[in-house]
């Protein structure tokens, strides 16, 4: 069934077909908004990109939802990368069931979508990165799908874009997750080396082993309005300092203000801007 | 005693124990002579994280160590071993003074991790172990990262992305704490030992896996209970990988460290 999904994959992802996107809530008419907790009218939400019409929180997306309001329509090829699959090397109890109901749930191999797609006319490799799959967290499968993402970058001389959502790194995998740490940056080292463009891409919520590699490696760190990015979780910080944070800690707007992220960015007009900046690289490649 | 019927909690409170040789003990007892150096040079001085540099066998190095410090008073100087931004970004700036004047790098590990906390946040610490990451990657000199207590996390990945990683027979190497591990997956910070079970923490689990290169037998019961023979196996260890990059380019050592962590 999930082989499915994957053969039919260029219809999938290539069209702006709703139903694919968060399929694990039901199908209501109405949407209670994180941000102001007001019910939102579904049509209108989706409708304004997932974005609260009242407060303008921008709900999370599914890396299929992020990408089809992001690649220009028609020009996203996933990259396959099937043999690519998790070695459970700690044969973690119950790790393995997991990985198949959220892979049932989302309609996702792993936590990451890789593939090469046109932005504003401007070819690059993209990955995103999908909350929904255990918490977008970083095992195998998704360091060395990002890995390969890059290479191919480098050796095509692409840009590469990664739209980051994470928990950090996969514990189930032990110490092989915070492996993958240290090999996308180093496959990330190499594509810099070569003149490209890495602009990543800070959406809600990014922490721990991603804040901690890749997502802070970026040419230009662009975040998205309101996304949490930190190192350390909250509560952890909470308890360590014993006292409670503000509200606005580890937001985009708070790392943006202490130097961390270039530009903080709302959902309507990422798109524009990405195009923007891939056109003043020349589509990447700095000659 | 012996080591080897030891379990990977023993092993944990083994690595943890007041009476194990810290990063110091080695600097004073491996080198021939040690300078340390201070700063970022950029914001502060973080004392978790000891840098320099120093002769061993008369040969030139430069030395990144994590301290916790053994008192109570230098356990508070130190921060307990857990290293703030400033600490990463010091280690890097003398890591790249190293590859200027083609000096090996060995780096001593032993933290519970990078400091959580809110000036931690504030001053970037996700991307200053990014950054490491990234520019170890990219060295052009030997680095040798030697696992002597507890490797925690991303805080220890920051100073070990090195050509050849040695750990001492009961230090631990994990993603993170057991007692975080299992209250994070069990909801259940009280499993710990399981957890240290499971997690393949320790030196032999670490050696199959191939996150290491060469486990450094302790004497048995522990590190403490000879420190001299503990001073000479460490040394012996990092001299014989230092052998190793005699006539390499620095091209290759570059590529070697890249591929080993590829491999993953
Ligand atoms: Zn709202």
């Amino acid at each position: 069934m999930i082989k499915d999904i994957f053969n039919k994959k260029k219809q999938v992802w290539a069209q702006p077909n709703k139903s694919i996107v968060n399929t694990k809530v039901p199908d209501s008419m109405w949407i209670k908004c994180t941000g102001c907790k007001k019910a939102v009218y579904r049509k209108k939400i989706e409708d304004n990109l997932m974005v609260c019409p009242h407060c303008s929180y921008h709900m999370r997306l599914s890396a299929a939802e992020r990408i089809r309001i992001i690649v220009d329509a028609g020009t996203f090829e996933r990259f396959d990368f099937e043999d690519v699959v998790c070695s459970d090397p700690l044969n973690f109890p119950g790790y393995k069931e997991k990985l198949e109901q959220y892979s049932n749930t989302t309609g996702l191999r792993d936590a990451v979508v890789c593939g090469t797609g046109k932005i504003c006319g401007h070819k690059a490799v993209i990955c995103v990165m999908d909350s929904n799959f255990l918490m977008g967290s970083m095992g195998y499968v998704v360091g060395e799908c990002i890995t390969r993402s890059v290479e191919y970058a480098t050796e095509n001389s692409l840009p590469i874009i990664i739209f980051t959502a994470s928990g950090g790194a996969r514990m189930q995998e032990g110490i092989i997750s915070l492996m993958q740490m240290a090999k996308i940056s180093g496959a990330l080292a190499k594509h810099n080396e070569s003149g490209l463009l890495y602009l990543t891409v800070i959406t809600d919520p990014t922490t721990g082993g991603v804040t901690a590699s890749f997502a802070m490696l970026g040419d230009i760190i662009m975040a998205e309005r309101g996304a949490l990015i930190g190192f350390a979780g909250k509560r952890v910080i909470e308890q360590t300092i014993k006292q409670k944070l503000p509200p606005n800690f580890q937001s985009a707007e708070f790392m943006a203000s202490h130097g961390f992220v270039d530009l903080v960015c709302e959902r309507d007009k990422m798109k524009n801007l990405i195009g923007r900046i891939l056109t003043i690289h020349g589509g990447g490649k700095h000659e | 005693m012996n080591n080897k019927s030891l379990s990977a909690w023993d092993r944990v409170m083994l690595a943890r124990s007041i009476e194990r040789p810290t990063s110091i003990f080695y600097i004073t007892n491996v080198f021939d002579d040690f300078i340390e150096l201070h700063g970022d040079r950029c914001f502060g001085d973080d004392a978790s994280i000891i840098g320099g540099i120093g002769l061993l066998n008369g040969k030139p190095v430069t030395v990144i160590a994590e301290e916790k410090g053994r008192t109570v008073e230098e356990k508070t100087k130190r921060n307990f071993g857990s290293p703030h931004p400033e600490g990463y970004r010091k280690a890097l700036r003398l890591m790249k003074q190293a590859e200027k004047f083609r000096r090996p790098i060995i780096c001593f590990v032993d933290t519970q991790g990078a400091f959580c906390g809110m000036g931690a946040e504030e001053r970037g610490q996700g991307e200053a172990i990014a950054r490491n990451l990234r520019e170890m990657m990219d060295l052009t000199v030997p680095v040798i990262a030697i696992i002597i207590g507890e490797g925690g996390s991303g805080g220890a990945l920051a100073i070990a992305v090195a050509n050849k990683v040695l750990m001492l027979e009961n230090a631990v190497y994990s993603i993170l704490s057991p007692e975080g591990f299992s209250a994070i997956l069990w909801k259940d910070s009280s499993r710990a030992q399981e957890a240290a079970e499971v997690m393949k923490m320790t030196a032999e689990d670490l050696l199959k896996l191939n996150v290491i290169e060469e486990i450094i037998s302790e004497p048995a019961g522990g590190a403490h209970l000879d420190k001299e023979a503990i001073a000479e196996a460490v040394k012996n260890c990092i001299l014989s990988s230092l052998a190793q990059y005699e006539g390499k380019s620095p091209e290759e050592i570059a590529e070697e460290r890249y591929q080993r962590f590829r491999k993953f």
